[in-house]
């Protein structure tokens, strides 16, 4: 019964496959409109320059040219500058300075893709190079380069954010016996999915109707902002339609504004045509949605014997020229106070400072929930560095401190109610999966004979689902979520959720948890999402939120359902609906399950002979404000290899386990945490955004920003716990990200458990053969 | 042959007429010299089951089979198209019947997003033109110009097993 349902649990193959392997998906460059015009960008040579003069005369000779827009054409609209999500703006097109390489600085609309672009060519723009400041430390010194001059403050610091208690930390650190302190750079990365941003705007001029179709992960929001941002040219929200169509990757990079979704509604309203934008791959990684450029310094007080009592931790937050990322209002630094990790401190405190710098704007998600990557790393990291000075075994070590599962739900010294976790199961099941013991004796015999190998362990706990409307919000809209659902007279359902997938496979999880919920086949649900004008109001996807949040909505709207059909039922089975219980996925009058009535009977009966006095139709929605958020958590163990002679890194062995709570699809759940490897992997051995002194990107195209391949990629080795979340209608806890979270620091931690003997203690990621080769020849190891 | 001296367009561009098979059906048309084979496919054609994820030959989303071989199309002009034959995603299923490549992808999960995964099956199809029972390596070395963002490769390694031993075993079933 259950598997033809194909409710939670079932490893359901997914229902979006159908189109994508038949090449018949439909993502943003693939909408071709009648009369659409083409629009492209010129960009910045320079990361900080006065712009004296911008030549557009060539540019509009050239045949198929429509027009061409620059900074000065937007002021008399107010559109040279929009507001982002952090209380800052950032400009769409500079009618003075621009303040990082591949900014924007004017736009060209064509007749064709390639005329756009040959226009691009033609724009001739002249520069008086500015001093440049990349360096966020520089930055925040007196007598720095000013980036922003249009701020009223003349420093180069954006806001100063803290938490805990400070004067509690600084005792206990004064009186602890053991202090081990780490500096770590988390570098500039680039989520990169393989799909880059885009956009087709198309105004209709009678209707007054702008209807776009865009790369976004959080449709409804990106609505408000345009009716916000652009009201006063006569947008007007109900007139506002945004549709978000198939989506080639997220990862947190499809969240934000960028100024050529803006200036291709502004050339549709202005043109009355449809305006496509989509981006090349070098304006994607040069100039959008940057994360991470953390610099942090971190102390962690223990006991001799082990026990971890206090955590204190300084950063400065490089942003860029903008603060454009995309937190929770309150939360300028994300939930980087996550940071103390499965351990119960006693005494922390956390403070970060944000600078701008002459860069794109940074602070931006990959794969991750505002910041707590940094934080699962930076505590992680700190842990082993506690186990080398104390000469003990990591995974002994972190066994001895773990929050016990009997004290869940559990307060951390940061404030965050954990709600669930059992950490040291989950550990121990990593070792037994990859034979922990033995492989500690394989590493002392290699060791003795010369060869390095490393075993890594991290242990995080994450913090997703944002979020409850006590706290969480982005321009004011609170952070909950919602869903729809509609049972036809004939049984199958319409749902309608306020989240988008891009690649997560909603069609088929929220199929099966209403599925679950009504006992209706899967294959009967349809789920629709991305389209403002038939879902109901949500925020989007990003920060591992949509089963936890719109998940949480779906349940209850089906279960609203359930409600009514339970009084149909009644009413069939000539029952009192006391007497009435949901069994089976059926109603059944109590105890006689012959009389019964399947969902599809009610659903009938609901348009065709419901009771009197009750309204007809089996509809609900809901818009759920989850009570808290969810803690997912994983123990990964990594085996590395390092070969003397190149300084390779090679990863041997990987076990993830991890417990995000009830699961909706196995199958889908493991391809998550697959995808979720992979990309706590790019930035641990391979992928960094550097700039030279002058502001230049080091790694702006593929050739030199290194995503990795199937050969770079180990054959993955997961399991899993389950505990459930105490709070959530359906026990989930989220997933998608928590592996890109956890997986850096065992990949790290294993690098230097390899190196450890020869007395090294960190190596800043990425971990590249170059770095390593550098020190086995300082070590005299090198072969 | 493309012709030499060829017409231009009203913008300059010049044209020419080229010759092209694609999915088995034939196509005389009219194309500019400088437009590359992904775009042709897309724009002119209006396939757009071939995607573009770069512009420096490294991502593979673009991959088609030209004259057998897989190539990226965003590295191939169209007039190099010329006489010959293209393959792409749109001609994998055939009479309403799913290639094993197309099975394998959905039953052991080698998508998700579904962005890299027409260039990924039209590699993984030229590979097993050549090698009936590639190893793991062999699979992983085929794919290394294909980027997946979305899934960590490891269910596509199994999608292109799986479909390998389905077509070995049709082939042994004709046998
Ligand atoms: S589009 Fe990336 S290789 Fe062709
Ligand atoms: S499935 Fe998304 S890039 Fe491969």
């Amino acid at each position: 019964m259950a598997v033809e349902i194909g409710g939670i649990g079932h490893s359901v193959k997914r229902k979006e496959d159908a189109r994508f392997i038949r090449g018949k998906g439909k993502y943003v460059d693939d909408v071709k409109l009648p009369g659409m015009l083409y629009l492209d960008i010129a960009r910045s040579p320079l990361a900080h320059a006065r712009i004296k003069n911008i030549d557009t005369s060539k540019a509009l000779k050239i045949p198929g040219v429509v027009a061409v827009i620059t900074g000065k054409d937007l002021v008399p609209l107010n559109l040279h500058w929009m507001p982002t999500l952090m209380s800052d703006k950032q400009m769409v097109l500079p009618t003075d300075t621009v303040l990082y390489q591949a900014q924007e600085v004017a736009a060209v609309v064509a007749t064709e893709r390639y005329i756009a672009a040959d226009g691009v060519d033609a724009i001739e723009v002249d520069y008086e190079p500015l001093p440049v400041v990349v360096d966020p430390i520089k930055a925040l010194q007196p007598g720095a380069t000013l980036v922003r001059e249009d701020r009223e403050q003349k420093d180069n610091h954006i806001w100063h954010w803290e938490v805990g208690d400070k004067a509690g930390t600084d005792k206990a650190f004064k009186d602890a016996e053991v202090v081990v302190k780490q500096d770590l750079y988390i570098p500039r990365i680039h989520v990169s999915s393989i799909e880059t941003c885009g956009i087709v705007a198309s105004f209709d001029k009678v209707e007054g109707k702008l209807t776009v179709w865009m790369t976004t992960q959080a449709p409804h929001a990106i609505r408000t902002v345009i009716a916000l941002v652009a009201g006063h040219l006569g947008l007007a929200e109900h007139k506002i339609r945004v549709i978000s169509p198939d989506i080639g990757g997220g990862f947190g990079g499809k969240v934000p504004v960028y100024p050529g979704y803006v200036l291709a509604i502004g050339a549709s309203v202005l043109t009355g045509a449809p305006v496509k934008w989509i981006e090349d791959r070098a304006e994607n990684i040069q100039a959008d949605s940057f994360a991470r450029d953390y610099h942090i310094s971190a102390e962690l007080a223990a006991k001799k014997d082990g026990t971890m009592q206090a955590l204190r931790v300084k950063t400065i937050a490089d942003h860029g020229a903008f603060d454009a990322a995309a937190n929770p209002s309150k939360y300028p630094a994300g939930l980087f106070h996550i940071i103390t990790g499965s351990y119960p401190f006693e005494k922390s405190f956390v403070e970060v400072d944000g600078a701008y710098t002459n860069k794109p704007p940074g602070g931006i998600a990959y794969r991750c929930s505002f910041r707590v990557t940094e934080a699962a790393f930076t505590i992680e990291r700190l842990v082993d560095v506690l186990a080398l000075e104390l000469k003990r075994d990591p995974a002994e070590l972190r066994m001895q401190n773990f929050i016990p599962p009997t004290a869940f739900p559990y307060t951390s010294a940061l404030g965050w109610e954990y709600d669930s976790g059992d950490y040291g199961r989950a550990l121990r099941l990593a070792m037994d999966k990859i034979g922990y013991a033995e492989l500690r004796k394989e590493q002392a015999a290699k060791r003795a004979k010369g060869e390095l190998m490393g075993i890594g362990i991290s242990s995080f706990t994450e913090i997703v689902g944002a979020g409850p409307s006590k706290n969480f919000d982005i321009l004011g809209i609170k952070m909950f979520d919602s869903a729809e659902i509609r049972v036809h007279p004939t049984g199958k359902v319409m749902v309608r959720i306020g989240v988008k997938s891009q690649g997560q496979g909603h069609e088929t999880t929220f199929g099966q948890i209403v599925a679950e919920e009504l006992g209706i086949p899967v294959a009967d649900i349809a789920v629709e999402e991305g389209d403002t004008d038939t879902a109901p109001y949500g925020l989007g996807t990003y920060a591992s939120r949509s089963t936890p949040v719109a998940g949480g909505a779906t349940a209850i709207a089906a279960r609203k359902i359930r409600e009514k059909a339970k009084l149909i039922a009644a009413h069939l089975l000539e029952a009192n609906p006391d007497d009435v219980e949901w069994k089976d996925y059926k109603f059944q009058v109590k105890g006689v399950p012959a009389k019964s009535k399947t969902m599809q009977e009610v659903a009938f009966a609901a348009y065709t002979n419901h009771p009197q006095g009750m309204e007809a139709g089996l509809e609900a929605v809901d818009y759920y404000d989850p009570p808290n958020l969810t803690f997912p958590f994983g123990s990964y163990i990594c085996v590395v290899d390092i070969d003397r002679g190149t300084g390779e890194v090679k990863i041997r062995r990987f076990v993830a386990v991890d417990d995000c709570g009830t699961i909706i699809n196995p199958m889908i759940v493991e391809g998550q945490i697959h995808g979720g490897l992979t990309m706590g992997l790019a930035p641990a051995l391979y992928e960094q955004i550097t700039y030279d002194e002058q502001g230049n990107i080091q790694g702006g195209t593929f050739m030199d920003y290194l995503l990795p391949t199937a050969m770079e990629t180990p054959n993955w080795e997961t399991a899993k716990t389950t505990t459930p979340s105490p709070h959530h209608p359906i026990g989930a806890k989220g997933v998608g990200e928590s592996a890109t979270v956890g997986a850096p620091a065992a990949i790290a931690n294993a690098v230097v458990d390899a190196l450890a003997h020869l007395g090294v203690r960190h190596i800043d990621i990425p971990i590249t053969p170059w770095k390593v080769q550098k020190i086995l020849k300082e070590k005299g190891v090198a072969e | 042959m493309a012709v030499e001296t060829a017409p231009t367009t009203s913008k300059g561009q010049r044209t020419l007429k080229i010759h092209v098979t694609i999915n088995g059906a034939p196509h005389d048309v009219d194309v500019e010299a400088r437009t590359l084979l992904v775009h042709f496919l897309r724009e002119n054609l209006g396939m757009t089951g071939t995607h573009i994820g770069c512009d420096t030959t490294n991502c593979g989303a673009c991959t088609v089979l030209l004259n057998g071989r897989a190539v990226k199309s965003c590295t191939v002009f169209a007039v190099q198209a010329d006489q010959g034959t293209v393959a792409t995603v749109e001609g994998l299923e055939k009479d309403g019947k799913l290639h094993p490549i197309q099975e394998g992808f959905h039953q052991e999960h080698g998508l998700q997003c579904g962005f890299c995964t027409p260039g990924m099956m039209m590699t993984a199809v030229a590979l097993l033109e050549k090698n009936k029972q590639p190893t793991e390596l062999e699979i992983r070395e085929a794919i290394s110009g294909n980027l997946c963002r979305c899934t960590g490769y490891v269910n596509i390694v199994k999608s292109i097993d799986h479909a390998a031993r389905v077509m070995r075993e049709t082939a042994e079933g004709k046998a």
